[in-house]
């Protein structure tokens, strides 16, 4: 492969709510036994791409944790590997990292020290599979300066909290708006970016001269009549999670054949870090419908149309519907949960009682857990 | 300077003929067990959590499966700089090229291998029980006798004693005497199979008794040293140890799993119990299924009704078909509207749709009674059974059968059907 990459996984988001509270969005566990960052990681992996930085800012220890070992994703390598780059006082500077670009310039050593003509560019906090492979081809084949990766959404999706891009016919980027109000297309930045290695270098070097940090509206969105910026559609799955609406939905979508069976059983695999559990298993009371069960859970209750992660237990009489219950979570006899997102490592008391009456219902509860 | 205190020598290369056809293509260490582990990972992650990092592991018979399974060995933590895991396969030497043609004569074909860490210990271990034992407080033991040689017994009831090796200890715990399955056994105390050597011991009894034909620890090893005088003690454990050398105890250890809080606890935080992962993602439950009393790996579909079974990683259960008392491993596929009673049923098998497995009275198996009984359906790996044939109980099924397999679309009870071949 003739391309580092490069994952952007520092970002918070207040649409997120209390669950960026524990983790950045990257971090996010995703369809049972995968975290956001586990997709764009095995794009990249399978697209074999050797190189790849992961630059995290916000809230990094989960992600860190996650990213412990690199050999997960292939990627324990003596050729290039995984570098997870944070920010870091230097002689001459002392920021965090104020924007994309800046977080991008701020680790230049990292793309002047590699060799590979191109750089891809992703983000961590979207569910997708892709094959940079053909991107790139696409790239030089339309000899574009920057290709950016977009997708149509459905109409009546609300795109207000993505950029949005007109193209003309040769796709050519013609228009392209940060965020906005009113949206003039349903076409929209998937936040995955081709470029020269050289040509980013530059452009970064000129950003920070004038204090520009941001990569969209510095980068994309001013360079836009200069250089040639292209449009690769996606056509397969590809979502953002990071708002709790996405994020529930976008889990919920894997109660969907079609979108297990593409992510699931469909080459290439999506890999993540690997976590010695047992099998799941089910005591008498459970009954299942329309779920996802992860490994090391035990189930005694019912559960309906919900995705159960890692390792949660679920008690006696339980009532589970309609409900993402994240990571090693216990919850007490005779609960009754509809539309909520459980936080992870929770524990509900016996006999609760929580619906998300209008939306989803974010339950914190940090009681104490008292292991038998 | 290499200097290892402890090595461990895990013998793996048995076929485990009393698992019938689940051994025919893989070493009994390599079956399957309890959901998404194979037994050899047992042995494995014990020698981990016990603190031995470097394993010898001799292969012999049908090694893909284990040799694939171990690979570098990640998945224990045993891919290290220095020792780790290797894999070793008999070799040709200049002179006297011969396969391992007993469990001491095994470890004596490697003693190059076990000289190269310069232990003080070697481990020796037998990868096809299922257990969690720490080594590090068996070795513990051995140092404070001052043993040259430690067996691990276990005490079975005194009307058993008489199928196992039984050692005769004193009152400290040092080893009088032996009985290799005795009639009237004179103590409960049975071998486990797993010894602590003194490296130096070892090394000179191989040595001395390199000449004997199909050389075993427990017949002649362990003999030769007791007769020299030297130093040997019982080492007593009482936890859950289970020898899953026949179908039915194969089974019946798979089955006491699925137990409210089993014997055996694989979620225990503390002795984890790792394995290979080749399947990630979550099971799917569909809404018109049921699963109770059940295990269920990763990966899985079920669309059908799933009881007191132990399933394990991407197989699918179709819808109406009802799965009961059965033992079902990775890949394998039943169909829509079957019926599965208390069958084992190996890696990537195809039942096809409306098959009736394990139905009808019981009648004795007609080639291998001893090796097929307690009512068990047995099928083979990659095999794959045609729509709509109803299968007896005590029945083996191997191959890629077709309906003119069957008379009547019939597998009567107690009847073999092995079709060699792809």
């Amino acid at each position: 492969m003739r391309a580092i990459g490069i994952i952007l996984a520092g970002g918070n988001n207040h649409r997120m709510k209390e669950l960026t509270q524990k983790r950045a969005v990257s971090a996010m566990p995703v369809a049972g036994s995968y975290r956001s960052i586990d997709f764009a990681l095995s794009s990249m992996s399978n697209s074999r791409i050797q190189k790849v930085a992961v630059l995290t800012q916000y809230n990094s220890r989960s992600l860190n944790e996650h990213l412990s070992s690199s050999k997960w994703w292939d990627f324990g390598r003596k050729q290039g590997g995984l570098y997870v780059l944070t920010p870091a006082v230097t002689a001459d500077n002392s920021n965090w990292y104020r924007g994309t670009a800046d977080a991008i310039y701020q680790n230049l050593h990292f793309l002047k020290n590699s060799h590979e003509p191109y750089v891809v560019i992703a983000s961590g906090d979207c569910v997708y599979k892709m094959d940079f492979n053909k991107l790139l081809e696409y790239h030089i084949d339309k000899k574009a300066d920057i290709t950016v990766v977009c997708k149509d959404m459905e109409p009546g999706v609300n795109v207000e909290r993505f950029g949005t891009i007109k193209m003309n016919e040769e796709y050519r980027i013609e228009e392209f708006e940060e965020k906005p109000i009113v949206a003039k297309t349903n076409t929209i930045s998937c936040g995955i970016y081709v470029i020269r290695r050289r040509a980013l270098i530059e452009m970064l070097e000129r950003c920070a001269e004038e204090d520009r940090y941001d990569f969209v509206r510095d980068i994309l969105i001013r360079y836009k009549d200069m250089k040639k910026i292209y449009g690769y559609k996606i056509r397969d799955y590809w979502r953002n999670i990071a708002s709790v609406d996405d994020y529930f939905s976008t889990n919920m979508d894997f109660l969907n054949p079609e979108v297990r069976n593409y992510f699931f059983k469909q080459y290439p695999d999506v890999y993540s870090k690997v976590d010695d559990l047992p099998p799941a298993k089910y005591n008498v009371g459970a009954q299942i419908k329309n779920s996802l069960i992860s490994s090391g859970c035990i189930v005694n209750g019912v559960v309906e149309d919900s995705v159960v992660f890692k390792k949660s237990y679920i008690g006696n009489n339980c009532y589970i519907k309609n409900c993402i219950i994240l990571n090693d979570v216990y919850i007490g006899d005779n609960t009754h949960l509809e539309n909520c997102i459980v936080e992870s490592r929770d524990t509900i008391r016996a006999n609760s009682y929580h619906v998300g009456e209008d939306g989803i219902k974010i339950l914190i509860e940090r009681d104490e857990r008292y292991v038998i | 300077m290499i200097k290892k205190e402890m090595i461990a020598m895990l013998l793996a290369g048995g076929q485990g003929s009393r698992l019938g056809v689940l051994t025919s293509k893989v070493a009994k260490p390599a079956v399957a067990f309890g959901g998404k582990y194979r037994i050899i990972d047992f042995p494995l992650s014990n020698c981990i959590n016990s603190g031995v990092d470097t394993v010898g592991v001799l292969t012999q018979y049908q090694p893909l499966r284990l040799n694939t399974h171990i690979g570098i060995g990640i998945p224990w933590d045993l891919d290290r700089n220095i020792g780790g895991v290797t894999v070793l396969p008999p070799y040709e030497k200049s002179s006297n090229s011969e396969w391992y043609t007993g469990t001491a004569n095994a470890i004596y074909q490697n003693i190059d291998y076990m000289d190269s860490f310069n232990p003080e210990y070697v481990l020796i271990l037998s990868g096809d029980h299922i257990y969690k034992m720490d080594y590090e407080v068996m070795l513990d033991f051995h140092k404070a006798n001052g043993a040259d040689v430690t067996i691990a017994v276990m005490p079975v009831p005194l009307e058993e004693a008489s199928r196992f090796g039984i050692v005769i200890a004193d009152e400290n715990r040092k080893i009088v005497d032996f009985e290799e399955k005795p009639a009237n056994p004179r103590s409960n105390l049975a071998s486990m199979g797993i010894y602590i050597f003194n490296w130096k011991t070892l090394k000179e009894s191989l040595i001395a008794m390199a000449e004997q034909p199909a050389l075993d620890f427990g017949k002649h090893v362990i003999p030769y040293c007791h007769e020299k005088g030297q130093p040997l003690y019982a080492y007593e454990f009482n936890g859950y140890w289970k020898d899953v050398g026949t179908l039915n105890s194969y089974w019946e250890a798979n089955m006491e799993l699925i137990d409210i809080v089993p014997e055996f606890n694989l979620y225990e935080e503390y002795w984890k119990i790792y394995t290979k992962s080749e399947i990630l993602p979550p099971q799917y439950i569909s809404s018109d299924s049921v699963v109770e009393r059940s295990i269920i790996g990763e990966g899985t579909d079920i669309y059908g009704k799933v009881y007191n079974s132990v399933i394990g990683c991407g197989v699918t259960i179709g819808a109406g078909t009802v799965v009961r008392d059965s033992i079902i491993m990775n890949n394998t596929c039943i169909a829509a509207n079957c019926e599965v009673n208390k069958a084992i049923i190996a890696e990537n098998v195809v039942v096809e749709e409306g098959v009736q497995l394990g139905i009808g009275e019981e009648a004795e198996n007609d080639t291998a009674p001893h090796i097929y009984n307690h009512g068990i359906v047995t099928i083979g790996e990659k095999s794959v059974v045609p729509k709509g044939v109803k299968v007896g109980k005590n029945t083996v099924i191997s191959g890629v059968t077709c309906a003119d397999d069957y008379e009547n679309s019939t597998l009567a009870s107690g009847k073999t059907l092995i079709k060699a071949g792809e």
